[in-house]
């Protein structure tokens, strides 16, 4: 059978007629409902906290409850379950009310009076104040020679906002002890993260613990860290109050309060000899809030990929993270890379412009090539399919002629077109998969001849119970329906590791797949069987050193080329989106609707980023478009049909050929906006979002000249 | 204090609470109809949407008194029509469904779409859906699902 063949999903059914259990769907009955007190102030010290009289079935829970640490394991250990002396943004959890009825807990919140000492918070990232968090630099060449040589040396500052992940199902979780141990379950994208993580804060042997996802509506990465901090504060709760509690978000406190995509600001330096880019120096700052979460890996890759698809021997990294007292940032689908892509493809463009060269020439004669090095001196074992990608999109959309019909605009109504192009290394930065992961699958095959998938990764709406079956019944050539896949439930399933970076699919899809003709091999029918697949790091890969930045950072990459044209209402500010065009190369679509559907949705979220998407904090700190009312994401109004091309250049290592597949559509899309609204403006343009006001802003000064 | 009655996916029910509380809150606590989603609880994100005498309401901005002589189906009254077989299908064949957090309200809006306009363009498509909020797709899947849906269920709609 053809892989890429699409099939009905897994668990189309029972999410189409709403049978489907979300967290927030299981019985009430004896469970008490749990609601976070969250801090008001940005930074401050708690001086006093005065709890009114509770009464009878209501209790509270704090950090003198939690039994082991008082520390949420992410990567660094510094997110606190519950506020300890101090809090550090707000929405920082103080302390959680428990009890039976969900008004009479709000009551209660509502009296309780927190002390503060105020202490002076960090804003800013350029505030010679602000704690760096994580300081890395790497290069390679000459970078001094090459600035000392240059023709012409551009420096440019690029910014990027914020972005919520607004996944549709609020975060939520359900703590249950029993038998002397805990079980938590809920909305999540990393059961044994958080399996880990409650193990700590409640001090209980492993075995103690079991974390279960429920279906998951969306995550986005906004769901791979944070769950383990909610996990722990309801499991604490839980176990003092010695009854299940459950603690379902409400839209505003998810918007406030959950972790989002790193705020960026980038400054360029580059150094350009005979029309060619010979060095760059970059810069990188990202804003990682209050606590480190994951801002060190988020960082490292946004900093691997500053230098974009291009071939610049002579480079000079330097990449912080920064806190400052507002809601820690996190995972957001692209993890880092979208900030620098962002800017790097409107460095390309400016330069072009400026040398009067077209950008698209200009960039493609800088694309790398299967065996160049990488920005850490690995390598692009693989081919570059770029050349032809931006071939296809060409065809599409008649980029370059549009580019060229799209001058001296002078009418109400004005148009552009932009491209951009990017990669998206596939699974883990660096050595995380061999290191630390270790990832380990289990098929298990019963006297039936149905074959149970037990692996960690969890089905968020991506389709990984689909795409994993259909990898196992292909392999042992038998029907989907005899295939099984669960929601992962910590007490039957191995760790394979968490549900990130489109490692799933990657490279648990393909120990799935060797574990499928192991299985195969000794299949006796009527036993009972069991076999077990274990992470072995490909032969090619340059190992990478992250002390150093060298290496192969990863071992294959996506590839996207794409291009939006936009049409500027000049005298309101708003830009109507004409076309989206995007051909992406993701290895082997391992179910082709499945695959476009990723294309489309993480275009659609890069459209948003570029455009409307803005969740500012206002000098104190807060964070006040906490609603769909205010923080807007797009509407089926205010995208355009999407034209998605597959481009398919196999990975010999992925299962039947697949990559990573669900950050790559998103990651292209601020580039290519940008571009077009630039080209309908006729200025250069170095921010995201880029709104409607912003557009007034340009059209004003315009008027003035 | 009066009963509010009223028809619900195609049975009489009573309600004796506060005419103040949300027709969402009644339909999950009272009727354990879970298939009716919180996904904002102001009016916002169209995960809530139920039909109410034919026409697509957001049931967190729907307070129980207003309902009293209305018909409500949400989407388990819905889901055992011929026309959902339809539509069940035709998001199937494009795997429109991804989270499925948004579905339940967006095959009913999908079937307000078609119930308005049996041959609905693409843009009264997304006209009709736009009061419903999806972060997976793009909308892409569910347009397309809607298309052919159009076309599959002749005489249906």
């Amino acid at each position: 059978m053809n892989i890429s063949k699409s099939v009905t999903k897994k668990d189309h059914p029972r999410k189409m007629n709403g049978e489907a259990k979300y967290v927030s769907d299981y019985p009430t009955d004896g469970v008490l409902c749990g609601r976070l007190l969250h801090s008001a102030r940005a930074r401050a010290r708690i001086m006093n906290v005065q709890i009114p009289a509770l009464p009878e079935g209501y209790l509270v829970v704090d950090k003198n409850d939690v039994p082991g640490e008082n520390l949420v394991h992410i990567v660094m250990d510094d997110t606190p379950v519950y506020a300890d002396q101090t809090v550090e943004y707000i929405g920082d959890p103080i302390l959680m009310v428990v009890g039976p009825d969900e008004n009479e807990v709000k009551r209660i919140l509502s009296e309780i009076r927190v002390e503060y000492e105020d202490l002076t918070p960090v804003f800013d990232v350029r505030d010679p104040a602000a704690e760096i968090f994580f300081d890395y630099h790497y290069g390679k060449g000459d970078v001094e020679s090459a600035f000392a040589q240059a023709d012409k040396i551009y420096t440019e500052q690029f910014r990027t906002g914020r972005q919520e992940q607004a996944y549709l199902e609020p975060q939520g979780m359900i703590g249950e002890p029993h038998d002397g141990r805990i079980t938590v379950h809920g909305s999540m994208q990393c059961p044994y993260y958080i399996y880990g993580a409650v193990a700590r804060a409640m001090g209980f042997e492993a075995s103690r613990v079991q974390i279960r996802q429920d279906t998951t509506g969306g995550g986005f990465g906004g769901k791979e860290a944070y769950p383990s901090i909610l996990a722990c504060q309801v499991a604490v709760a839980a176990y003092k109050a010695g009854k299940p509690v459950r603690v379902i978000f409400d839209r505003r406190e998810d918007m406030e309060f959950t972790s989002k995509r790193h705020p960026s600001l980038s400054t360029y330096k580059v150094a350009v000899k005979d029309g060619r880019v010979t060095a760059m120096d970059i810069d990188v700052t990202f804003d990682g809030g209050a606590y480190t979460t994951l801002s060190a890996v988020v960082l490292q890759r946004g900093i691997i990929c500053a230098s974009g698809i291009y071939k610049v021997d002579n480079l000079k990294v330097h990449g912080r993270a920064v806190k400052t007292n507002t809601v820690p940032s996190g995972a957001f689908r692209g993890f880092g890379a979208p900030q620098t892509f962002f800017a790097v493809e409107m460095m390309m463009d400016h330069i072009a412009k400026d040398l009067r060269i077209d950008a698209l020439a200009f960039k493609q004669a800088h694309i790398v090539r299967q065996g160049d090095a990488t920005s850490t001196g690995g390598k692009y074992h693989f081919p570059v399919p770029i050349p032809e990608m931006i071939e296809e999109v060409d065809r599409a959309s008649n980029f370059r002629e549009k580019k060229k019909k799209y001058q001296m605009q002078t009418g109400r109504y004005r148009r552009g077109i932009g491209m951009s192009m990017v990669f998206h290394g596939a699974g883990f930065t660096g050595s995380g998969e061999r290191d630390h992961i270790k990832a380990v699958v289990k098929l298990h095959k019963y006297p039936d001849s149905t074959v149970e998938i037990l692996a960690s990764n969890s089905d968020i709406g991506q389709g990984l119970k689909t795409t994993f079956s259909k990898i196992v019944a292909q392999e042992l050539n038998i029907p989907m329906e005899r295939v099984i896949i669960h929601n992962p439930d910590t007490d039957r399933v191995p760790d394979s590791g968490p549900t990130v970076a489109s490692r799933s699919l990657m490279t648990v899809g393909e120990l799935l797949r060797r574990a499928s003709i192991d299985l195969l091999a000794g299949w006796v029918d009527g036993e009972d069987q069991i076999v077990e697949e274990h992470f072995k790091e490909p032969d090619f890969v340059i190992p990478f050193y992250l002390d150093k930045f060298q290496g192969d950072a990863y071992p294959t990459y996506a590839w996207s080329v794409s291009a939006i044209e936009v049409e500027v209402d000049t005298f309101t500010g708003l830009s109507n989106i004409l076309g989206a065009w995007g051909s992406f190369d993701v290895g082997t679509p391992i179910d082709m609707n499945i695959v476009v559907g990723q294309m489309e949705g993480g275009f659609m979220q890069g459209i948003g980023y570029a455009s409307i998407e803005q969740i500012d904090a206002d000098s104190k700190g807060r964070i006040r478009n906490n609603s769909f009312s205010d923080y807007i994401i797009p509407t089926s109004m205010d995208v355009p049909d999407m034209h998605v091309i597959m481009h398919v250049e196999k990975y010999p290592l992925g299962p039947y050929g697949a990559k990573g597949a669900g950050e790559i559509p998103l990651v292209g899309a601020p580039g290519a906006y940008l571009e077009a609204m630039e080209q309908a403006l006729e200025v250069n343009l170095n921010h995201i979002p880029f709104s409607a006001e912003d557009t007034m802003k340009v059209l004003r000064e315009e008027a003035k000249r | 204090m009066n009963t509010i009655t009223f028809t619900l996916n195609g049975k009489a029910e009573t309600y004796d609470g506060p005419s103040g509380t949300r027709l969402l809150d009644v339909l999950r606590d009272n009727f354990k109809l879970l298939g009716v989603k919180c996904g904002c609880n102001e009016g916002e994100c169209g995960a809530c949407s139920v039909i109410i005498d034919g026409k697509l309401a957001n049931s967190c901005m729907v307070a129980m008194g207003s309902v009293h002589g209305s018909t409500v189906v949400t989407i388990e009254g819905y889901a055992v029509t011929e026309r959902y077989a339809v539509l069940d299908k035709a998001y199937a064949d494009v795997s429109a469904v991804q989270c499925g957090y948004c579905i339940p309200g967006m095959v009913l809006a999908s079937e307000c779409v078609l119930a308005r306009n049996p041959h609905p363009t693409e843009e009264e498509i997304r006209d009709g859906i736009s009061g419903n909020l999806c972060r997976c797709t793009g909308y892409n899947a569910i347009v397309h699902a809607i298309t052919s849906a159009a076309e599959e269920g002749k005489g249906l709609w």
